[in-house]
């Protein structure tokens, strides 16, 4: 691998938001739960150590501690009594990747149809692609920063794939 | 003789020598050398053997085009078959050998079918098809098979690694030549996103050898100047050695890269394939030199003019002493001149036109170079290799003028725009009469997803092959493509360009014109293929007047050069003989790749562990580390079994089955998908999904639910727990969860979206453990934590709590009959609540059992299996599971299909047991029962297949279950299972139901 590229597995808190995200209650259930508004079309928002990604138009990922998931569903659950929306804790159900490094941008260029281009393609924005055969989801925190979801079962593959495609001499120096 | 000339080549560095073999023969060459170039230097002009005829073959082309130059490249991991030489960067330590001779390249017996050529005629293959029958088996494909083929396919695994890039761009210019310089360069001027690539290892393209002057300047170093320029840009890619393979939909392109071809093993991918979405997509791909058709035109030595005079300018090699060139055109006289310039020998200049005035010809002249007008070729004389020609009128027969001796033929018959790219993706051609070439029609180009057209063809191939004009046109294109890319282009300064004027070219498709037979059919079209001018001649006869069906019957333009070469002088020659004009034939049609691109490059990084990802369960590391036999379920893989030291997979089974059966087992039930249902329509949305009523489940109870498709077939079964009024959890097959997620939503989508419900696949959240037998319910109290009594958790019941500390969701459901608890943990905690498990289970002989364990009890059952008891043509009727199927709901998927009245046809396949005759013997799974007297046909006739056969170890007999016509109503019958010429299998009919069918193990 690329000495300059470093590949991490994350243990993070995840929770699916499904719902209206142009409601009231939606949006104020969010601010309580997480700290931060309802993330616009591909939008990522940061509040502290809480995340929000937006997922599809009825759909939001929110990312907390792993041990405060259960409880920010709880909390949702609470704060939107009566209007019908699904919160669930998928932590289990995913496994998080961070890759950093210079060139970072390059290797998931070699498995993600997505314009990674520098300008292109920058830190909170989040897209839900495919990354070699598996899909994923990915957003930049910093430069040559990303943060990479993807199912957990395939989380082996993931890491392969990440390694492989970060290998040295590999790269094919498009971006830099 | 060819040789190293002592000065020039532009690409070499003769400071830096390179040592290679071919044929096991060391050679030397320089840094900047093709294979080719460097076989030339060494005087090796025979290459190869042609496909069908093996006949001697030398190099005919210095590019892409090249037909019969094809070497294999490299040896063990790293041998490649069918590489063409002209394309091939040689490298120290590089091995080539030459392929399709037999025993070798000097001496092939293969040769002989040249002999038998008037037995080898156009459709040859096609009408040993047809008679005597026997004959292809036994004569012509043992004889085809051995002598036919290009190169032998590599014997090892692939040394190298592969790759993908994907690339998005404003515009993506192909070729770089001068027409894709100056279209990149005004794209880029826009502030466009541009990539611009060259299949070689440098760039300028046709300009490298044929000088001329741009804004005062030398062409070349006009074109590097401007590549310097455009790699400063930031808004601008460039790529040598990646070739434009192919264009497809929506601006989408493949550019093969070959990134270390010559640097094999230097650690770096060999190739990358980019897969590029382009706004605009600028074709610069220059032209092809169309070969002349005349007796012997396939002796090696004779080339392409435009070769000859590159292998001199760009290599410093002379591919013969004594060069005579033909042509019908002005530019072939730029190898005269260049040849002439070498200190070459030119003897004679014949020029089919019958007036030749252009600037290039007056040149020649003025050199005391020869020039014979309204002359052509009788004949080339030679075997292998080139002794001499044979003059004639080009107007005549081929009466003989005079023999001028010589060891090379240059030969220009016009240029052929590359339209490869342009057309991939139905991009159309007009004829041009008067160039008589077909170029791109810009009114009718492939077109994008808004209607607009996304390739604009540049330069030469887009019929402009005067450098002058050229330019012009790329200019043009660079700056269209970015006005549709949606940039503003800059104001482009006019270049002057300084090139000597050009005459027309006269068509020739036959010389000479009124050629005889004898000459005809030995005047080559197909190189590669070995297709004459009598064979397209004979397709045209026998009917095959579609270049298409003329292009299968005669192989003209197949295998690895896809006629580069052939394609306009062979559908020429069609048009002739069909007495129509040529746009009449019209051109086959051009697919991708332009040229072979690499399996590796297509595979990409999806080989070896990458090859397909294989879903893995929280427990997955354990049962590797105890025994797992690994079977793929959907794309998991899961234990089969749990095989002990000493043990067989089969008495692993057995072992498992009784441990489970009067003991306790547990099983990694992980894979099974689950389904979050919440809403106010939840129930209401089950009930149209599931055929039996889900609406009326009770908070903390599960259901067996079955679901069919519209036209009333079963795709999945599983239970459902009902977490909360609003709240369900649909448990599904292991290979239905994405089916039947993606269902969901699709239904929720697009027919139903004015419920109120949302979907969540929540498969991999949790790790789900059963722990199954008569002392299951022991483990569970010894883990502790919960009430799992008769009472507190009864059957089809579920609670949540923790068991051992750690959260858990615990349903009393059973696919054993057993007494049976399936736990859901957080998958993050799967493996440390399996350990407690298996702990706590161990003074109770606690084992693990895999998935054929839990397909034998099932069975024992009668429980089907979705994918074995169904096949996507049977209703839940035929599997005794009416039951299930609501006759009050109003609607559901699948209800107005099975009110169609076949369904409802007692003589279906019906689900039943079978118990054999002799009960060790255990029937094979599909085996088909027959009864009564055979069909008119021959055949037998069959009443239904095995659907599920097992070896039962509980009952000491082989049960199965399987799908009979009737069925129900044949119970007791003996019916006979064929299962080879000599065996009949006997099976009785029986409740497929063959353990406990009072459900007394699993009621405790």
């Amino acid at each position: 691998m690329s000495d300059a590229i470093h590949i991490e597995l994350v243990a993070q808190g995840m929770v699916t938001l499904r719902g209206d995200l142009a409601s009231a209650s939606l949006a104020k259930a969010v601010k309580a739960a997480v700290g931060c508004t309802v993330p616009g079309q591909r939008q990522v928002l940061v509040a502290g150590e809480n995340v929000a990604l937006w997922m599809s138009p009825d759909e939001l990922l929110l990312l907390v501690r792993h041990d405060k998931a259960d409880d920010v569903v709880a909390h949702l659950g609470k704060s939107m009594a009566g209007e019908h929306h699904l919160a669930v804790n998928v932590s289990d159900a995913r496994a998080m990747f961070r890759l950093q490094g210079q060139g970072a941008r390059e290797v998931l260029a070699k498995g993600a149809p997505v314009d990674l281009a520098p300008g292109q393609f920058e830190p909170w924005v989040v897209r839900r692609t495919r990354i070699g055969l598996v899909a994923a989801a990915f957003w930049m925190t910093e430069a040559d920063t990303f943060e990479i979801v993807c199912f957990r079962s395939v989380a082996g593959y993931m890491e392969d794939w990440l390694h492989h495609a970060a290998r040295k001499d590999s790269l094919p120096g498009v971006f830099s | 003789m060819s040789k190293r000339l002592s000065s020039g080549g532009r690409l070499i560095d003769r400071a830096k020598p390179v040592g290679f073999t071919f044929n096991n023969q060391h050679f030397e060459g320089f840094q900047g050398d093709t294979l080719a170039a460097a076989l030339l230097a060494n005087g090796q002009t025979l290459l190869g053997r042609s496909f069908k005829y093996h006949r001697p073959r030398g190099l005919v082309a210095s590019g892409a085009e090249e037909p019969n130059a094809l070497v294999g490249l490299g040896d063990g991991a790293r041998f490649e078959p069918n590489q063409r030489a002209t394309t091939t960067e040689v490298f120290d330590g590089l091995k080539a050998a030459s392929q399709n001779h037999w025993p070798s390249l000097h001496f092939d017996v293969g040769a002989l079918n040249a002999k038998l050529s008037p037995f080898f005629p156009a459709g040859f293959y096609y009408k040993t098809f047809i008679h005597p029958r026997a004959a292809w088996k036994h004569l012509f494909e043992p004889f085809i098979r051995r002598s036919a083929g290009l190169g032998k396919a590599p014997k090892l695994g692939d040394a190298d690694e592969y790759e993908y890039f994907y690339a998005y761009t404003d515009v993506l210019v192909v070729g770089g030549g001068i027409a894709g310089i100056a279209a990149a360069m005004e794209a880029a001027r826009s502030g466009a996103r541009v990539i611009l690539i060259d299949q070689n290892a440098h760039w300028g393209g046709r300009v490298l050898t044929d000088t001329m002057q741009i804004d005062g300047q030398d062409a070349a170093d006009w074109a590097l100047a401007q590549v310097e320029t455009l790699a400063k840009m930031p808004n601008v890619t460039l790529r040598n050695r990646t070739m434009g393979a192919g264009v497809y939909d929506h601006g989408y392109a493949l550019a093969y890269e070959r990134v270390a071809d010559h640097k094999p093993g230097d650690g770096r991918p060999r190739h990358r394939l980019w897969r590029i979405r382009a706004g605009r997509i600028v074709t610069a791909t220059g032209a092809i030199e169309r070969p002349l058709a005349f007796a012997g035109n396939d002796v090696p030595g004779v080339m392409l003019a435009s070769a000859v005079r590159d292998y001199v300018g760009l290599w410093g090699v002379s591919p013969g002493e004594r060069t005579v060139l033909v042509t019908n055109n002005d530019d072939g006289y730029r190898t005269a001149i260049a040849l002439h310039a070498a200190g070459l020998e030119v003897p004679v200049v014949l020029d089919a036109r019958d007036s030749v005035v252009g600037a290039l010809s007056v040149q020649a002249r003025a050199l005391g170079i020869r020039v014979e007008t309204g002359k052509g070729f009788a004949k080339v004389l030679g075997g292998k290799f080139v002794t001499g020609v044979d003059i004639c009128a080009q107007a005549g027969e081929g009466e003989l003028l005079e023999t001028i001796p010589c060891d090379c033929v240059a030969m220009s018959g016009g240029w052929s725009p590359a339209v490869h790219l342009w057309s991939h993706c139905g991009g159309k051609l007009n004829w041009d009469e008067g160039a008589a070439m077909f170029r791109p029609d810009a009114a009718r180009p492939p077109l994008g997803d808004d209607g607009t057209g996304f390739v604009i063809a540049a330069g030469a191939a887009n019929g402009w092959l005067q450098s002058g004009e050229c330019l012009e046109d790329a200019v043009e294109a660079g700056k269209k493509s970015a006005i549709e890319a949606g940039f503003k282009a800059k104001k482009a300064g006019k270049m002057a360009v300084f090139a000597p004027v050009e005459q027309p070219l006269q068509p020739v498709w036959m010389m000479p014109a009124k050629a005889k037979p004898a000459l005809r059919a030995k005047a080559f079209l197909d190189f590669q293929n070995d297709v004459k001018v009598s064979d397209v001649r004979l397709a045209a006869q026998e009917g095959y007047e579609s270049v298409e069906h003329a292009k299968r019957y005669t192989t003209l333009g197949m295998a690895t050069d896809q006629g580069k070469l052939s394609n306009i002088n062979g559908l020429a020659v069609l048009a002739e003989s069909l007495n129509v004009a040529i746009p009449q034939v019209g051109t086959t049609t051009f697919r991708p790749p332009y040229t072979p691109i690499s399996m590796g490059s297509i595979a990409g990084d999806a080989r070896g562990d990458l090859f397909k990802p294989t879903r893995r369960t929280a427990m997955d590391g354990w049962h590797e580390a105890h025994g797992a036999h690994w079977e793929p379920v959907a794309d998991w893989r899961r234990p089969y079994a749990f095989v002990r030291k000493g043990e067989t997979v089969k008495q692993a089974v057995t072992r498992e089955v009784l441990n489970t059966r009067s003991s306790v087992g547990m099983l990694d039930a992980s894979t099974l998908g689950k389904i979050l249902v919440k809403g106010p329509d939840a129930g209401k949305f089950l009930d149209l999904i599931y055929t039996n009523v889900m609406s009326s489940l009770a908070v903390g109870k599960c259901r067996y639910g079955l679901m069919c498709n519209e036209n009333g077939f079963l795709f999945d079964d599983g239970v459902v727990a009902r977490l909360g009024v609003d709240e369900f959890l649909c448990h599904t097959t292991s290979g239905g969860s994405d089916r039947v997620h993606g269902w969901m939503e699709e239904w929720l989508q697009t027919e139903w979206w004015d419920l109120q419900v949302y979907v969540a696949n929540v498969t991999e959240q949790f790790a789900q453990i059963a722990v199954v037998g008569p002392k299951a319910r022991l483990v569970l109290e010894k883990l502790g934590g919960m009430d799992v009594s008769r009472e507190a958790l009864p059957f089809m019941g579920f609670v949540a709590g923790a068991l051992a500390g750690i959260p858990a969701r615990v349903y009393r459901i059973s696919f054993s009959g057993e007494l049976s608890y399936e736990i859901a943990v957080p998958a993050s905690r799967g493996l440390e609540f399996w350990e407690k498990v298996a702990e706590a289970g161990t003074e109770l002989g606690i084992t693990p059992y895999g998935t054929e364990a839990l397909h034998v009890m099932r069975a024992e059952k009668g429980f089907i299996m979705i994918g074995d008891e169904t096949d996507g043509t049977v209703i839940p009727q035929d599997l005794n599971l009416g039951w299930a199927v609501s006759k009050k709901k109003s609607d559901f998927i699948g209800k107005r299909a099975h009110e169609r009245p076949f369904f409802s046809d007692s003589g279906r396949k019906q689900l039943v047991g079978l118990l054999t005759d002799n009960p060790t013997i255990v029937l094979p799974d599909g085996a088909h029962a027959v009864e009564g007297p055979k069909l008119s046909n021959g055949m037998e006739n069959m009443i239904g297949h095995v659907t599920s056969s097992y070896f039962s170890p509980t009952l000491g007999h082989s049960i199965a279950m399987a799908l009979i016509k009737g069925g129900s109503q044949r119970m007791g019958q003996t019916l006979s299972f064929p299962v080879s010429r000599s065996e009949i299998i006997r099976a009785k009919v029986v409740d497929p139901v063959f353990l406990d069918k009072e459900g007394a193990r699993q009621n405790v």
